[in-house]
């Protein structure tokens, strides 16, 4: 019942309401951008893939040269919250954590509630469609408890995504950047490249290669995930498990963790570094990234000593 | 000289002449995909149709991003960040580092065993751990600068990424398992997937213990840091918010 699509026609509202706000406030190429997000999210399965293609490169061109401005939304004062924060009290919390603790009640149980063809949930993404089930109903106790209009939950919404801005595009250019990386054989080539150039008879030196490599092309896709097939098929099965001997499952294990050091210090891992940072209105959009820095080259020094203490 | 094609690594290059040169990353990332695909020789209409196809395809990832936002904003006009502000600073034990110890030890814990929705950072650390965050330092250093303020706040974010990345990955039906136990049936080797569920105990302890130990220094940081800003600018620092 909650499915993908429903998800996305509910994003198209909250992007068309920015583009809305940002239009009336006479930010246009603010409302184009927004406006394009939501066309995309609403008749995206319905518009030839070119078109769409040629809507992403209009996007990053507005966003990429500054057309994606912030705008100034009214808030409550300081008495007013005050007042709000007395009356309320420990009732604001409530909706706060109605969405992780619903979320994850709807992920254990509610996605049994099914019948014949039909599910509460999206059985394929139950993790997003609990999510949006939380978030509605978390919205629905907001409402209540703050007596406001539903207006004003659009208004608030949209008054976060613009703080977070251009910035909401980037993972998803990335996630599409790594699928043109496929296509255009990137992994062949980088893992070609590795068996040409490395010839490593050292165990040690073989681990700290396979490591330093997990993290190396993960800062540069910003994804563990995508980093794995490539150097385990380049230097971890022919190096660490064929010639050295070692037990494949420490080797992805840990591997897979060495990767993770890289998700920490790439700014090519938008949503978790580049995105919170803009949600948190940091100014330096790197802030997140260098508070990682020490753990994760720390962490990954640890990794390959683990690793060839434990598969040698 | 390798005989094979290297032109496939354009983008790549691009990507990381961009950032080190600090480009805006949404035009940094088109410009890659756009020389990634001119490259290996695609036709534009054929570079458009495979970005288009790939975006649709995508589509799902700013929802975890996007369906939360309107609560927060909603609760933070209410005055959610002032509420569990104070509420931190009635604790009286509660510090900086000691807080964002306790949530690093909570959220290992629970993504490890598959809770990964307990956390995140528009549910979470915008609304309620950051703000507690800087009410915990700030309550013993009455006027915070700004400079201070994102400090906390970048370590908060920093440290729920943490607490994830290295629980989720020992949850053995956790996606990355699957993908590594497929990949390596694939390529001929044979493995139990409740062992690379194992194998990655160690890594999670270490983590745990290196930011640990960081966030426990970070008060001290943090005084620090403080103590330099304001014998360097004693009168510019004003609270304003």
């Amino acid at each position: 019942m909650i499915s993908m699509t429903l998800l996305y026609y509910v994003a198209a509202v909250l992007f068309f309401a920015v583009a809305f706000f940002s239009a009336k406030d006479k930010r246009y190429s603010s409302a184009l951008f927004w406006f394009s997000y939501g066309l995309i999210f609403l008749l995206g399965d319905f518009m030839p893939p070119a078109l769409v293609g040629a809507l992403v490169v209009l996007m990053a061109l507005v966003a990429g040269f500054g057309g994606v401005k912030g705008g100034v939304y009214q808030t409550l004062e300081l008495q007013q919250r005050l007042d709000s924060v007395k009356r309320l009290g420990n009732k604001l919390f409530i909706p706060a954590l109605m969405i992780p603790l619903l979320t994850v009640f709807s992920v254990l149980v509610l996605v049994h509630i099914q019948g014949d063809g039909w599910s509460l949930l999206d059985q394929k993404n139950v993790t997003l469609s609990a999510l949006g089930l939380a978030a509605f109903l978390a919205i629905l106790a907001a409402l209540y408890l703050t007596r406001e209009k539903p207006q004003q939950a659009l208004k608030e919404s949209s008054r976060l995504i613009e703080a977070i801005g251009w910035a909401f595009l980037l993972p998803q250019l990335l996630a599409t950047l790594g699928l043109l990386f496929n296509q255009a054989g990137v992994g062949e080539t980088v893992s070609q490249l590795t068996t040409l150039y490395l010839n490593l008879n050292h165990p040690l030196l073989a681990v700290a290669c396979y490591a330093i490599g997990m993290a190396l092309f993960t800062i540069i896709m910003g994804n563990a995930f995508a980093a794995f097939p490539v150097i385990t098929a380049g230097i971890g099965i022919p190096l660490l498990v064929i010639q050295h001997g070692g037990d494949p499952a420490i080797m992805a294990a840990i591997g897979m963790f060495c990767g993770y050091c890289g998700t920490l210090l790439t700014p090519m891992a938008a949503n978790f570094n580049i995105v919170p940072a803009a949600l948190l209105e940091l100014p330096d959009k790197n802030a997140v990234i260098k508070a990682q820095a020490p753990t994760a080259v720390l962490l990954l020094g640890v990794n390959i000593i683990l690793m060839y203490v434990l598969m040698f | 000289m390798p005989d094979f094609s290297l032109w496939p690594l354009l983008g790549i290059a691009v990507v990381m002449l961009g950032f080190l040169l600090k480009f805006n990353p949404v035009l940094v990332v088109t410009v890659a995909a756009f020389a990634t695909g001119m490259a290996v020789k695609m036709p534009i209409l054929t570079w458009l149709e495979s970005l288009g196809t790939a975006f649709i395809k995508t589509r799902n990832l700013p929802l975890i991003l996007l369906l939360p936002l309107a609560v927060i904003g909603l609760l933070e006009r209410h005055g959610l960040r002032e509420k569990a502000q104070g509420w931190i600073q009635n604790i009286k034990a509660a510090t900086t580092g000691r807080l964002l110890l306790v949530y690093l030890a909570l959220r290992e814990s629970t993504a490890a065993a598959g809770l990964t929705s307990l956390g995140g950072h528009p549910q979470v650390v915008r609304p309620l751990l950051s703000p507690m965050a800087e009410a915990a330092f700030e309550k013993k250093h009455l006027t915070l600068p700004d400079k201070i303020k994102f400090k906390i706040r970048a370590m908060s974010a920093a440290t729920d990424n943490i607490g994830l990345f290295f629980g989720e990955d020992i949850f053995v039906a956790f996606g990355a398992i699957i993908l590594m136990h497929t990949f390596l049936r694939e390529s001929g080797i044979e493995t139990d997937p409740l062992h690379i569920a194992l194998w990655g105990i160690p890594t999670a302890i270490a983590a745990f213990l290196i930011h640990g130990s960081r966030l426990l220094r970070f008060d001290a940081y943090l005084a620090r840091q403080l103590k330099d800003k304001l014998k360097q600018a004693p009168q510019q620092e004003q609270r304003h918010d």
